[in-house]
C-alpha cells in the first residue's frame, strides 16, 4: 500500500513538473480551432516553449507546404483530406469522447487483446478508457521503471528522451541533426509534419557506445498520446550501436485518422542502427471505414564509412499505409537493409517498400519484402535501388515475394532500378504465389483448422524476416500475423 | 471398421466413382489395386475430405459414424490418415514445427492436453530413428528439397506420430527404389495393430510383397470389381488389369 502511495505521489510530482513546460503559451489556453495557419504553428511552438530557430523552421516548412500537393503516384485510393478540418495541436485526450469502461469497447477489439494475452488494465489504456491520469501511470508503475532505465542509460551516456525534452535539454544536437535526413521540404506529408509535429523520441548514442538495452520496453510505456504528427530522431555517433523498437502489437484505438510521422536516423562511421517497427493501427471496419491513414516518412543516413542501418517492419494495421523506410548509403562501404512483412486484409491498402540510394563506394544493400494480401485488400511493394556515378562496386540484392489468399485481393511489385555506373551489381528476385489448395488440404488432413493452416503457411512464408526481429517481438509478431489473417479463409 | 456404401462421386462434373462399395474391418489390411484412372486416388481423397470432389450418392462410415458430414480436420481428429502420393511442400515451416502443430491440433480436437515439448521430442525421435530419418531433416522445412524416398518416409513418420485408426496409403510405393521401399514397408508393418485398419492403394504387386494384405480388392471404372485373398494380387501381376477393365466395360 505504501509503495502504491509512493508511486502515486511521484507521478503527481512529475505532472506538476510537466505543467511548468506545458502551458507557457501566449495564446489563450482555450482549445485552438480546427484548421492550419501560421498562428496554429506558432501556438504549437509556444506551448512547447521552443527556441526561435525551431519556430522559424516550422514556419518555413508551413509556407513551403502551402505550395505543395499530396503525392498521387501510390496505388491507394481515398477521399481528398480536408486539412482545414483537422486539429493540429497535441490535444489533451478529450475525456468526453473517451469510453467510460471496457463495456463500451468493440468486443472484436477485446477479443484480440485477450488473444494477445494483454492484461486487463493495459487493455483499458490501449482502448483509451477514461481513467484518472495518475492512476494510469501508477498502474504502469512507469516512474520506477523509467527511473531504472534512465539511470542505466545515463551511465552509458545514452540520451533517450521525448523530442520536446531534447529540444530543451539538448538543443544543439537537435538543431544540428533535425531535417538533415528528411529535409522540411521533402514531401507533402513530411513537410506538414515539420510544421506541426507534436512530439516523439530522441536518441543519441555517443561514440563507441553500445546501447545497453533494446530501446523498446521503455518506449512502450512512454508511448501515450504522442499524437498524430510524431517526430523521431536517432543518432548513432562513431562506432555506436543502438536497437530501437517502435510500436505495439496490440491494436490501438485512436480518434486521429491521419498519421504523418517522420523518422530520421543518422549513423556515423562504423555505427549501426537497427530500427524495428510493428504497426497495428486500427484498419477500419469490414468496409474499411474509420481506419487510420499511415503516411510516414522514414529515412536513414549512413553518413560515415562502414556504417549500417537496418529497417525491419511488420505492418498489419491501418486502412492505408504509405511508407518507404529508406537508406542513403553515403559513407564508403556502408550497408542498408530492409526487411518487411506487410499484411493486408479486409479493405486495407498498402503501398510500402524502400529506397536504397547508393552514393559511396562499395556500398551494399539488401531488401527482403514479404507482402501478404487477403480479403479484398491491395498490397503493393514499391522500391527504388539506385547507384550514383561515383558509387563504384555498389551491390544490392532484392527479394520481393507476394502471397495471395483468396481471389479478391491484389499484390503488385513496382521496382525502380537505376545504375549510373557499370560496376554496380543489382539483383532482383520477385515471386507471387497463392496458398495452394493442396497445401491447405494437406494441413487440414493432418488435423489443423483452416485458420491454423493459413497462419502456419504464412509464418513459413515470412520466416526470413521474422528472424530479423528481436526475439520477444518475433513471438508477438507471429501471434499477430495469425490474428490479422482471421476470417481470410472460407 | 470402414464401410463405403454405394459411393458415387464426380470432379468438375466428370463422374469418377460409380456405386463403389467396400468394407475394411478393424485390424485388417486391405489392398486396392487397379489400373490408372480407375478412381483409386479419388477414393482416398474422398475418404479424407478433399474439397472439389462432389459425392453424388452413397455414404462412408467409420465405426458407424458418417464421415462425409465431417470437415477434413475433424476426420483427422477421428483417426483418418492419408499418406499422400505426392506429399506437399510447406516452405519456411520446419518439419518439427509442423508435426507439433498437427499433433496438438488433433489432441485438442479430442479434448486432450497438448503434448509437452520433451514428450513430443521423445515421440518424434523414436519414430524417426526406426525410419532412418536424421534429426537434421526434422529441422528442414517440411518436404522442401526432400527426395522422393524422404518424402514417403516423412509420411510414415507422421502416421506413426499421429497414431491414426484408419491409414490410407495412396501409391506409397511410387518413386521408391527397393531399399527405400523396404524402410517404408517396415515402418508401416510396425504400425499394424488389431485396432487399426489400412487401405493400401497400389498399382503394382511389388509393395504387397513387403506389406502383406489380408484382402485384395480390384478397382476398375470407379468401383470394386473383384475381391479375394493375397493370391489375387499375384494373378493381377501375371495377367494385368485387362480382363477386369473389359469385363466392366461389357457390363
Amino acid at each position: 500500500m505504501a509503495a502504491v502511495q509512493e508511486t502515486v505521489d511521484r507521478v503527481r510530482a512529475i505532472e506538476v513538473d510537466a505543467y511548468k513546460y506545458g502551458f507557457v503559451s501566449d495564446i489563450d489556453s482555450e482549445k485552438p480551432p480546427k484548421g492550419l495557419d501560421e498562428d496554429i504553428v506558432r501556438y504549437i511552438s509556444a506551448r512547447k516553449a521552443e527556441p526561435q530557430w525551431l519556430l522559424d523552421w516550422r514556419l518555413d516548412a508551413y509556407r513551403r507546404w502551402l505550395t505543395m500537393t499530396p503525392p498521387r503516384w501510390a496505388r491507394v485510393k481515398f477521399p481528398e483530406i480536408d486539412y482545414q478540418d483537422l486539429y493540429y495541436y497535441a490535444a489533451p485526450k478529450s475525456t468526453k469522447a473517451a469510453p467510460k469502461s471496457l463495456d463500451e469497447i468493440d468486443p472484436e477489439l477485446l477479443r484480440t487483446y485477450a488473444k494477445l494475452g494483454i492484461p486487463l488494465v493495459e487493455q483499458e489504456i490501449l482502448a483509451g478508457v477514461e481513467r484518472p491520469r495518475v492512476a494510469v501511470d501508477a498502474v504502469f508503475d512507469s516512474v520506477s521503471v523509467a527511473t531504472t532505465f534512465k539511470a542505466e542509460l545515463a551511465k552509458a551516456g545514452v540520451i533517450f528522451c521525448s523530442f520536446s525534452e531534447a529540444v530543451r535539454e539538448h538543443g544543439e544536437l537537435v538543431k544540428r541533426y533535425l531535417g538533415s535526413v528528411v529535409p522540411s521540404t521533402d514531401n507533402f506529408y513530411a513537410t506538414l509534419n515539420s510544421a506541426v509535429f507534436s512530439d516523439g523520441s530522441f536518441v543519441y548514442v555517443p561514440p563507441g557506445v553500445r546501447c545497453p538495452m533494446e530501446l523498446s520496453t521503455y518506449f512502450r510505456i512512454n508511448e501515450k498520446n504522442t499524437g498524430q504528427f510524431e517526430r523521431t530522431l536517432i543518432i548513432a555517433d562513431k562506432g555506436a550501436y543502438v536497437s530501437y523498437l517502435e510500436g505495439c502489437t496490440a491494436p490501438k484505438r485512436d480518434e486521429n485518422q491521419l498519421h504523418a510521422a517522420v523518422v530520421e536516423l543518422i549513423a556515423h562511421e562504423d555505427a549501426e542502427i537497427k530500427y524495428s517497427t510493428v504497426q497495428n493501427w486500427y484498419p477500419g471496419d469490414s468496409e474499411g471505414k474509420g481506419g487510420v491513414y499511415n503516411f510516414v516518412t522514414k529515412r536513414g543516413d549512413c553518413r560515415g564509412a562502414r556504417s549500417k542501418i537496418s529497417w525491419t517492419q511488420v505492418e498489419t494495421g491501418s486502412a492505408i499505409t504509405w511508407k518507404y523506410p529508406s537508406c542513403i548509403l553515403r559513407g564508403d562501404s556502408s550497408r542498408g537493409e530492409f526487411y518487411s512483412i506487410a499484411i493486408s486484409n479486409g479493405r486495407q491498402q498498402v503501398d510500402s517498400g524502400t529506397k536504397m540510394i547508393h552514393l559511396g563506394k562499395n556500398t551494399t544493400s539488401r531488401i527482403i519484402s514479404k507482402g501478404i494480401a487477403a480479403g479484398r485488400s491491395q498490397n503493393t511493394y514499391r522500391g527504388q535501388v539506385s547507384a550514383h556515378a561515383k558509387a563504384t562496386g555498389a551491390r544490392n540484392f532484392t527479394n520481393c515475394d507476394s502471397l495471395l489468399i483468396g481471389d479478391q485481393c491484389g499484390a503488385h511489385t513496382v521496382p525502380y532500378i537505376e545504375a549510373k555506373n557499370s560496376s554496380a551489381v543489382f539483383e532482383h528476385e520477385a515471386t507471387t504465389s497463392k496458398i495452394s489448395d493442396d497445401q491447405l488440404f494437406y494441413c487440414l488432413q493432418r488435423g489443423l483448422s483452416g485458420e491454423e493452416a493459413t497462419a502456419l503457411i504464412v509464418n513459413g512464408f515470412v520466416r526470413d524476416v521474422l528472424q530479423q526481429l528481436p526475439m520477444e517481438f518475433a513471438v508477438e509478431a507471429q501471434k499477430l500475423i495469425a490474428i490479422s489473417l482471421e476470417g481470410s479463409v472460407g | 471398421m470402414l464401410e463405403v456404401k454405394n459411393l458415387s462421386a464426380s470432379v468438375n462434373g466428370q463422374p469418377i466413382l460409380d456405386g463403389l462399395s467396400l468394407t475394411v474391418r478393424t485390424g485388417e489390411v486391405a489392398a486396392i489395386m487397379g489400373p490408372n484412372g480407375s478412381g483409386k486416388s479419388t477414393l482416398s481423397y474422398i475418404i479424407a475430405g478433399k474439397p472439389d470432389y462432389e459425392v453424388t450418392s452413397g455414404e462412408i462410415l467409420l465405426d458407424g459414424e458418417d464421415l462425409l458430414a465431417l470437415a477434413p480436420e475433424a476426420r483427422a481428429a477421428k483417426g483418418v490418415f492419408l499418406a499422400f502420393q505426392y506429399p506437399i511442400e510447406i516452405p519456411g515451416v520446419a518439419t518439427m514445427t509442423f508435426l507439433k502443430a498437427a499433433l496438438n491440433a488433433q489432441r485438442r480436437a479430442r479434448g486432450e492436453a497438448d503434448l509437452t515439448t520433451p514428450d513430443f521430442r521423445r515421440a518424434v525421435r523414436g519414430a524417426a530413428q526406426s525410419l532412418k530419418i536424421e534429426e537434421e531433416m526434422l529441422r528442414r522445412p517440411l518436404n522442401v528439397g526432400f527426395s522422393g524416398g524422404e518424402k514417403k518416409r516423412m509420411e510414415v513418420l507422421q502416421m506413426a506420430l499421429l497414431s491414426p485408426q484408419l491409414c490410407v496409403l495412396d501409391e506409397t510405393d511410387s518413386g521408391l527404389d527397393i531399399d527405400a521401399l523396404r524402410v517404408v514397408a517396415d515402418g508401416v508393418n510396425a504400425l499394424r495393430d488389431p485396432a487399426r485398419s489400412f487401405v493400401v492403394i497400389t498399382h503394382y504387386q511389388r509393395l504387397l510383397e513387403h506389406i502383406q494384405p489380408d484382402v485384395v480388392h480390384v478397382m476398375a471404372r470407379g468401383r470394386i470389381v473383384a475381391s479375394g485373398g493375397p493370391e489375387l494380387a499375384l494373378e493381377l501381376e501375371r495377367n494385368g488389369y485387362r480382363d477386369y477393365a473389359n469385363a466392366n466395360a461389357a457390363a
